[in-house]
């Protein structure tokens, strides 16, 4: 079978952040990773992610706009003819920027704010208070007419506020909400017993996200995911490995997803030294899970094999300590009791303490696993 | 999902582009969330689909391009079928 190209490069333009979010897709170890690439090279990077066939570039972070060359390289995007995304926490968004991405041809900005309450909200994001400035960065956006999506990760401490948190994106006038269950990987891993809800917060949300979507329809978008530790079978992440998406890490490693790093033992090259065709079509890491034929059982004879892939490796390696196994999330996985064990926690008791994602937990957090 | 009128001129929603996958060698919609291959049939209509022309002059276009009897409802189904997914706007 041919090898499929990627649609989409996420370019993690920077790790730093002046927010700390405890659910943080960034690696548990990021701030061991400072050595960040320069403009010239996130050019040749959009350029070979352009000819190995990619349509959409996403920039994210850390905070993307800590990068003064961003109008710059989303214009290099633009003239690539790629599709571009902007993902920003927003507390560092103004008038005068906002114009620049606009005149450097951004096509769509997302903001993520951490709940419609606003001390929640603060409280959630760590740091210094954002909540107002992320409000003002949604509505500034909107005034330079910028397709806006508002994220905001559900998690216990924000869920049973899903109704304010629609109708503040509906004020706002975002044309798209996106109400992204936490995934528990990495730092959310971390703060798994603060954040995973019970199972009657999780079927409310449903229902009132359901009811939304049908009140909105034409209006505002609503993408509301269950979170798969609810669901029967896993995601089909990434839509299956080295298949659709490419991430490129702000030090340059080249990744099948930005959470891979949690896997250890994966080697990673860096966009640095090799070409990313090079490094999709001939790495060891991208081919280790890609396709189907790598599937252990019970996947390797499930009929929905080629729906889900086996589901998510790093939830797989984070929880069983074995990539190639199955996601313990689906209802067939041989550790599936890993998962009814943490949800039999969520329904008794909650965690209360978060671990905030700042430099200081990362290098004492990485120093402890390589211990 | 119902079929917009003859008179609506249909267009590709502001967030959306069309653009020519030369890799690929396939039309893409793109927009925020993802990406839609067209197939052909499915390019010719996006095509034509500008705000200045109508649902019916579209249909006219194509069954003369064509000369199908079925173009009429293939083209309003994959209209609904586009404004459904908020890629394609109408104007009356």
């Amino acid at each position: 079978m041919e090898t499929p190209r990627p649609y989409s490069l996420l370019c993690e333009l920077t790790y730093r952040c002046p927010l700390q979010c405890p659910y943080c897709s960034n690696p548990i170890d990021f701030a061991r990773h400072t050595d960040e690439l320069a403009t010239v090279e996130w050019e040749r990077i959009l350029t070979e992610a352009a000819a190995l066939g990619a349509v959409q570039a996403h920039f994210s972070g850390g905070e993307p706009l800590l990068r003064a060359d961003l109008p710059q390289i989303i214009r290099r995007a633009r003239d690539l003819g790629l599709y571009s995304n902007l993902s920003t926490g927003g507390t560092l968004f103004d008038e005068k920027i906002g114009t620049q991405l606009r005149a450097a041809g951004l096509d769509s900005l997302q903001v993520s704010i951490q709940d419609a309450d606003a001390d929640n909200s603060d409280r959630l994001a760590g740091g210094a208070p954002s909540f107002a400035k992320k409000i003002r960065a949604a509505q500034i956006a909107k005034e330079l007419g910028f397709f806006l999506t508002v994220n905001v990760v559900l998690h216990r401490q924000n869920l049973d506020r899903i109704e304010a948190i629609i109708s503040m994106a509906e004020a706002l006038g975002a044309e798209r909400l996106e109400l992204a269950n936490s995934q528990y990987n990495g730092w959310a891993l971390k703060n798994r017993a603060a954040f995973l809800p019970t199972r009657a917060q999780v079927e409310h949300a449903a229902h009132v996200a359901g009811a939304a979507q049908q009140r909105l329809k034409g209006r505002m978008k609503i993408l509301y995911v269950l979170p798969d530790y609810f669901e029967p079978f896993p995601k089909a992440c990434l839509y299956g490995w080295g298949r659709v998406f490419m991430t490129v890490a702000a030090d340059g490693a080249v990744l099948p997803c930005q959470t891979a790093r949690e896997i250890r033992g994966l080697k990673f090259d860096n966009a640095r030294r090799h070409s990313l065709p090079e490094i999709w079509f001939e790495s060891k890491t991208f081919q280790i899970f890609r396709g189907t034929g790598w599937l252990p059982e019970p996947c390797q004879s499930c009929p929905r094999k080629e729906v889900d892939f086996g589901g998510c490796r790093c939830q797989a390696f984070l929880l069983t300590g074995d990539a190639t196994a199955t996601d313990p999330v689906c209802s067939l996985a041989p550790k599936h009791h890993l998962i009814g064990d943490a949800l039999a926690e969520a329904e008794s008791d909650a965690g209360k303490q978060l671990v905030y994602r700042t430099a200081g937990e990362s290098l004492r957090l990485a120093e402890a696993v390589i211990r | 999902m119902s079929n917009p009128p003859d008179t609506a001129r249909p267009r590709l929603a502001a967030k959306v582009r069309l653009k020519r996958d030369d890799i690929r060698q396939k039309p893409l919609l793109l927009f925020p969330e993802g990406v839609l291959v067209l197939n052909q049939t499915a390019h010719e209509v996006v095509a034509l689909c500008d705000g200045q022309r109508t649902v019916a002059e579209i249909v006219k276009t194509l069954g003369e391009k064509f000369g199908s009897d079925m173009i009429d409802q293939d083209v309003k189904d994959l209209l609904a079928r586009l404004i459904e997914k908020g890629l394609m706007t109408v104007a009356d």
